[in-house]
């Protein structure tokens, strides 16, 4: 039996144009090799949440780091960094694309990595994850947790989100698994659907699951919108996909 | 939900937050996932002086019934008191 244990703390990693960015990392002890996951977090911020799904991911067996997204707003408290970034729009596209490729150099360059490294995001974070994985062309593997504005009108994109992912479908390089609550308005069932008849039509290697039942982030075990039996289910789901595409 | 958008309003007074009184010169409004409440969504609303200082803010999260409930009590103690303060004082340049 294998003695089961991990390492989990908040590390600085290079970025962005250079930018020292503040995440956590939370990895199984042993030789691996593993493999890795970038943990996404939503929009309120680097919480207590995201974390705690790092260390679940761990557990399985894959080294993760979930970056702050909003490192050059604050380091301070995660909830007050997050309302300064929040007023401010949010973290801008490029600079996440670029936070993510620092991350995946990062994960590949530890140890015990076995050079494999996936990517998952929740809500906004679901939106990134479709975002880098049409952008960055060595993630292996993509989980993309009800991302809202994957689909976007014109009026939702500005400056910052300039483009849609939805709109950078021929560029997907890297299988995505979607988890989405059929009760959700953010994506809704029909931009659920219309993602998927996008992605037929590209060839992409993908795997959409919806939930009856559920509505937008129903893994969040501290809200009224967490549904047991529908987030365990789909938690199996996003294993069975990294551990397809992750494993050594 | 998870939006980026935010509504911003300007707005004039104290708050009182953890480092004590503060001058107050935005407000900063939406509907999205809490930070601490155990909701789904919450109407939040960021009270600032400095829109990019983190840290010095007062900060609520309330449910969609009880924004409400508190936007017609916002509206209806203005009503009371403009009918029983009925000269308007000249707002001091200070909190102009």
């Amino acid at each position: 039996m294998t003695y089961r244990s991990m390492i989990a703390e908040e590390i600085f990693y290079r970025g962005h144009e250079g930018d020292q960015v503040q995440a956590y990392v939370a990895r199984p002890l042993g030789d691996g090799p593993f493999g890795s996951v970038i943990v996404i977090h939503h929009m309120p911020g680097w919480d207590a949440g995201i974390m705690e799904i790092a260390r679940k991911i761990a557990d399985q067996g894959y080294l993760t780091i979930a970056p702050n997204l909003y490192t050059r707003f604050g380091t301070g408290d995660p909830d007050e960094v997050a309302a300064v970034a929040r007023a401010a729009g949010g973290t801008p596209d490029a600079t996440f694309v670029g936070d993510t490729a620092g991350a995946i150099d990062y994960l590949r360059l530890m140890p015990t990595s076995n050079g494999k490294v996936g990517i998952i995001g929740f809500c906004s974070g679901g939106r990134h994850a479709v975002l880098a994985a049409s952008s960055l062309d060595n993630l292996d593997a993509a989980v993309d947790c009800w991302g809202g504005l994957v689909i976007a009108s014109e009026e939702q994109l500005d400056e910052n989100h300039p483009v849609a992912p939805f709109d950078m479908t021929a560029n997907l390089a890297s299988p995505l698994l979607g988890i989405f609550g059929n009760d959700d308005a953010s994506p809704t069932p029909e931009q659920v659907n219309q993602h998927e008849e996008a992605l037929k039509q590209h060839g992409k290697t993908y795997k959409f699951n919806r939930y009856d039942g559920a509505g937008h982030g129903f893994f969040s075990v501290n809200r009224p919108g967490y549904r047991a039996a529908q987030a365990t289910t789909a938690w199996v789901e996003v294993f069975k996909w990294y551990d397809r595409y992750l494993s050594a | 939900m998870c939006t980026w958008i935010v509504e911003h309003t300007t707005v004039s007074g104290s708050a009182k937050g953890p480092a004590g009184w503060f001058h107050l010169n935005q407000a900063n409004v939406y509907f999205d996932h809490p930070y601490h409440a155990p909701l789904d969504h919450a109407l939040i609303i960021d009270f600032v002086e400095t829109p990019d200082e983190v840290g010095n803010r007062v900060a609520v999260e309330l449910t969609e019934e009880s924004a409400r409930r508190l936007v017609d009590s916002i509206l209806a103690a203005l009503e009371s008191g403009e009918a029983g303060h009925p000269v308007r004082l000249e707002v001091p340049a200070a909190i102009a």
